[in-house]
């Protein structure tokens, strides 16, 4: 054991202490005790009307003890990471469990794991100016964009969280966890009307990425962009229609609609709407999905999760049968599957459950400009804000920020945001289109579960759909049913 | 299950937070800023789940944190920790100041005048020891009652996702340099259910409701919370989707709360002053229909958005935002109101870093008088919506489309479930045709709205 020692270095913790805190967390006992220790830096900077109005630093270190008997699990934790406060937390979390006392396994293994982010100066690290910088640029590149662009707002954060996971079966992992992000949003206004857009990206890289790959230049005018092309948005239409989806973050239909249906906990407890589908079509043949955390540099990846599991490449869906679920040890062990490096937590305070990490389609053999000349009458929708499901009933929505009509077979005007509702077994058996075009999303993918947020990543190529509802306003039958 | 007792006291050493929040401030003054302000938080919580019968989580734990915004002259900047140690406090300290150096002069930035400073006195009732008084076991049972509710009330409850009870506690501390030195403590607990229902077809539907109180006193009981939850469960099998059609709507209080947020998201001066919201500049004129009348009121005794002060040091009171329809007020902070030229509403919202938001206190919309059932009847044709899903609106251009499932409406009354819908419109005029208030006003929360209807709408379907 080598590696940076993060804990052990900075709190002067040692391999005795932790094997001491696992027993006391299996003092009551517990099958199985783990301990998170994580450590949290962070900077954000905001700047709004051409000024830096905002910037900030802050600092959040705590452990989290879980203790787990069954299928129940005992967590407490603390922000002192004292012998004695950690301690507490393990006695305290031994209390789900009411017997003599286990003990751990005696000496810790560390698996070797991917090195996903190599940074060599974090970006929570580097030179505070050079962050201004990336605003500032932002904020004149996207003003410079068009003179109908009246308010910007350009923001910049990063952090890194060192972690140690510590398990009673002898798991042993650390990580230093870079995430960078920047984020441009525009108002352009003309007389009479106002519009919105949005931009942003980053992942888990060093603020070089910033003044290389994707330039605040780029977000700016991105952003700029939108927002132009939204003044000028006419109604959406209302009611099922054919939908293409545009390459990269539309990918968060996948997201939504099979996704979350396909996390191992709704599966486990038969509360989701693909519970018991393994093996059974769930999408056209065109249709593969997985779900892989070892991406390099991706915001959605992790060189291991946060139960100290190396991530991997799942597949969820293969040719259009449902082929496995998301699972983290917990699901893994009671539903006797393969533990796929899923458990994930927003931080030492929340117990771990399965997560997604990059989760995308692989690419299929159709020319996107044949997809779009194959639609008569539809919607084209390439960007979008975010989505929602019900994993029991398998209703999503997401909502499309950036969309077009599109009639016979070309792309026409720009549409104003509207809501596609769909439902998530059945809306990729109606896909009969898939492009050659897969991209991933620029790394702006933040997803909720439980009131747990951890950074994620999607991504689809050209999609046909071949009906879904969309949630426009338009009045496309006035004959029909209306009062 | 285990018969243990659970301990919930904070066992960290007492300190003094008051002082910690002054001494912060002094040195941040002796460091070289012009101004300071120091925020701590402390805070435990509970919580327990039990899924079919079992205990299947029980969490437990306490936590603080400290930030401190300074300024030098005109610029600022932030910084937190979560240790309270002398060196972490120093480092803290040290970045906050050097950080304000590289910020830019905002004319407008500040804390508040002396002056302004204040807290409501008298006993708020916000804070009741009694969420921990129960026993270990009996919190257990209290999840456990309210899901075996849920399961026992029909047969066709065949899953679940269990029911939960937590308890937390808080105490907030604010000090500046212009004096300002204050502090509260706030409760809460709640019990809750998840049941899933299943129809003859294999079709799941789930849904839920909960309670939710300051002091355990006033919680529902359990039973009722489970029954509630399976009756809102049961109502949705056998959802369908309808034609796309332009309906009267009615929502329901949970659901109506969130057009009741959008108007909040539109007046919210941090909206205004950047003309990021269709209501900017619209002070003094109609903006919605003579029924509708909208109050912030941070002082209700025992309130969810009560607090004797805001995260400046303002006291909190009374704003009439909306009467009869005309927008009398925005909400502001003190940075929002210099820029508009206004007085701040006592509605700044202190996070540990960054910049004051702007937060609500209880912000409701003034009920009606007739009943939900009675705006039902009123409608030959129409959606009654119980849920809303995704986040599709947009204050800039008022824009709303959102996914919607509910109860169709055939002749007043409420006919079959209906689902995988959509429902859209702009607000600017949905805000006008709220045609009709109910009188079921109910806080779960420190936003609510009683059941209202609105006209216009498109519902999207097949």
């Amino acid at each position: 054991m080598d590696k940076n020692r993060f804990f052990f270095q900075h709190y002067g913790l040692t391999e005795h202490d932790l094997e001491r805190y696992l027993a006391a967390a299996l003092s009551a006992g517990g099958e199985y005790a783990d301990l998170y220790f994580e450590y949290l830096s962070s900077t954000s900077l905001m700047v709004d009307e051409s000024m830096v109005k905002s910037a900030s630093q802050g600092i959040s270190a705590g452990c989290g003890v879980r203790v787990v008997v069954g299928e129940r699990t005992g967590y407490a934790y603390t922000d002192d990471l004292s012998t004695e406060r950690i301690l507490h937390a393990a006695r305290t979390a031994a209390l789900i469990a009411s017997g003599p006392s286990k003990t751990p396994v005696v000496g810790f293994q560390e698996k070797p794991a991917r090195s996903l982010y190599p940074v060599t100066l974090p970006s929570v690290d580097a030179e505070i100016t050079a962050k201004v910088e990336l605003v500032m640029r932002a904020d004149a590149s996207a003003r410079a964009y068009d003179p109908r662009i009246k308010e910007v707002r350009a923001s910049y954060s990063d952090e890194l969280r060192n972690i140690l996971v510590v398990g009673s079966d002898g798991t042993f992992a650390e990580d230093s966890q870079p995430l960078a992000r920047m984020n441009v949003s525009c108002i352009a206004k003309t007389e009479g009307t106002s519009a919105r857009g949005s931009s942003g990206g980053g992942g888990r890289v060093a603020l070089d990425f910033f003044f290389g790959e994707k330039t605040p230049e780029y977000f700016a005018k991105e952003a700029a962009r939108q927002s132009i092309l939204q003044l000028d948005a006419r109604e959406a239409p209302a009611g099922e229609m054919e939908v293409v989806l545009g390459p990269g973050w539309p990918g968060v239909l996948l997201h939504e609609a099979v996704g979350h249906g396909l996390e191992a906990d709704f599966n486990r407890k038969q509360t989701s709407a693909f519970a018991g589908l393994i093996g059974k079509r769930v999408a056209s043949e065109k249709c593969t999905v997985v779900d892989n955390g070892t991406m390099p540099w991706r915001r959605g990846s992790l060189n291991v999760d946060d139960e100290g599991q190396p991530t991997q490449n799942t597949v969820l869906i293969e040719k259009g049968i449902l082929k496995g679920y998301l699972s983290d040890k917990l699901s893994s062990r009671l539903m006797g599957m393969a533990d796929t490096g899923n458990g994930r937590r927003e931080s030492y305070e929340h117990i771990p459950m399965p997560r997604m990490t990059n989760t995308y389609m692989l690419a299929g053999e159709d020319d996107p400009e044949d997809i779009i000349r194959s639609v008569k009458h539809g919607v084209y929708a390439v960007n979008f804000g975010g989505g929602q499901v019900d994993i029991t009933s398998g209703k999503f929505v997401f909502s499309a920020s950036e969309a077009y009509l599109i009639e016979d077979g070309h792309v026409t005007a720009p549409i104003k945001g509207a809501t596609l509702i769909g439902n998530g077994p059945d809306v990729l058996t109606r896909v009969s289109m898939v492009g050659n075009d897969l991209k991933l999303d620029e790394g702006v993918g933040t997803c909720g579960k439980d009131g747990q947020a951890v950074p994620v990543g999607v991504g689809i190529p050209t999609l046909k759909v071949d009906r879904l509802t969309v949630g426009g306003t338009a009045k496309k039958d006035p004959g029909g049913f209306m009062q | 299950m285990p018969q243990t007792e659970l301990t919930t006291e904070n066992q960290k050493l007492k300190v003094d937070l008051r002082e910690v929040a002054q001494d912060v401030v002094r040195r941040a003054m002796a460091g070289g800023a012009t101004a300071a302000e120091c925020v701590v938080r402390e805070g435990d919580e509970f919580s327990t789940l039990v899924r079919l019968g079992q205990v299947e989580t029980l969490k437990e734990a306490g936590s603080r944190s400290i930030g401190v915004r300074v300024f030098h002259g005109q610029r600022s900047a932030s910084t937190y920790s979560s240790d309270f140690s002398r060196e972490a406090l120093d480092r803290m300290l040290k970045s906050a100041l050097e950080l304000a150096k590289i910020t830019s002069e905002d004319p407008f930035s500040g804390i508040p005048e002396a002056s302004q400073l204040g807290a409501l006195a008298g006993d708020l009732d916000l804070y009741s020891p009694d969420v921990y008084s129960l026993p270990g076991a009996e919190r257990i049972d209290y999840a456990r009652r309210a899901e075996k509710a849920a399961l026992d009330y029909d047969p066709r409850i065949k899953n679940s996702e269990g029911g939960s009870f937590d308890a937390a506690t808080g105490h907030k501390v604010l000090a500046n340099s212009r004096g300002f030195v204050g502090e509260y403590r706030r409760s809460y607990c709640s019990v809750a259910a998840v049941p899933i229902a299943q129809s003859e077809n294999g079709a799941m539907q789930r849904d839920y409701w909960f309670s939710v109180a300051r002091n355990l006193g006033r919680l529902d009981s359990p039973e009722e919370v489970g029954k509630i939850a399976a009756q809102r469960t049961l109502r949705r099998l056998g959802g369908r989707k309808v034609k796309t059609a332009q309906v009267p709507i009615v929502l329901d209080p949970m659901v109506a709360t969130s057009i009741l947020g959008h108007i909040f998201e539109g007046i919210n001066g941090d909206s205004v002053y950047r003309g990021a919201s269709f209501l900017a500049g619209k002070l003094g004129q109609k903006i919605a229909g003579d029924q509708v009348t909208v109050i912030d009121d941070g002082t209700m005794v025992g309130g969810f958005g009560t607090s004797p002060f805001d995260g400046e040091g303002i006291p909190t009171r009374r704003t009439i935002v909306i009467e009869k329809g005309v927008l009398k007020s925005y909400l502001l902070n003190t940075y929002t109101a210099k820029k508009l030229g206004l007085q701040t509403t006592g509605n700044a919202s202190r996070g540990l870093a960054g910049t004051p938001g702007i937060g609500p206190g209880n912000y409701f919309l003034q009920p009606g008088t007739k009943t939900s059932k009675e705006l039902i009847a009123g409608i030959p044709q129409g959606l009654y919506v119980t849920e809303f899903l995704g986040h599709g609106a947009n204050l800039v251009t008022g824009d709303y489309s959102r996914g919607a499932s509910g109860l169709w409406i055939s002749g007043g009354e409420l006919a079959y479930p209906v689902e995988e819908i959509t429902v859209a419109g702009n607000l600017k005029e949905m805000f006008f045709n709220i045609s009709e208030i109910a009188g079921d006003l109910e806080f779960r929360g420190a936003m609510a709205c009683p059941t209202i209807r609105i006209d216009g709408l498109i519902v999207g379907g097949e």
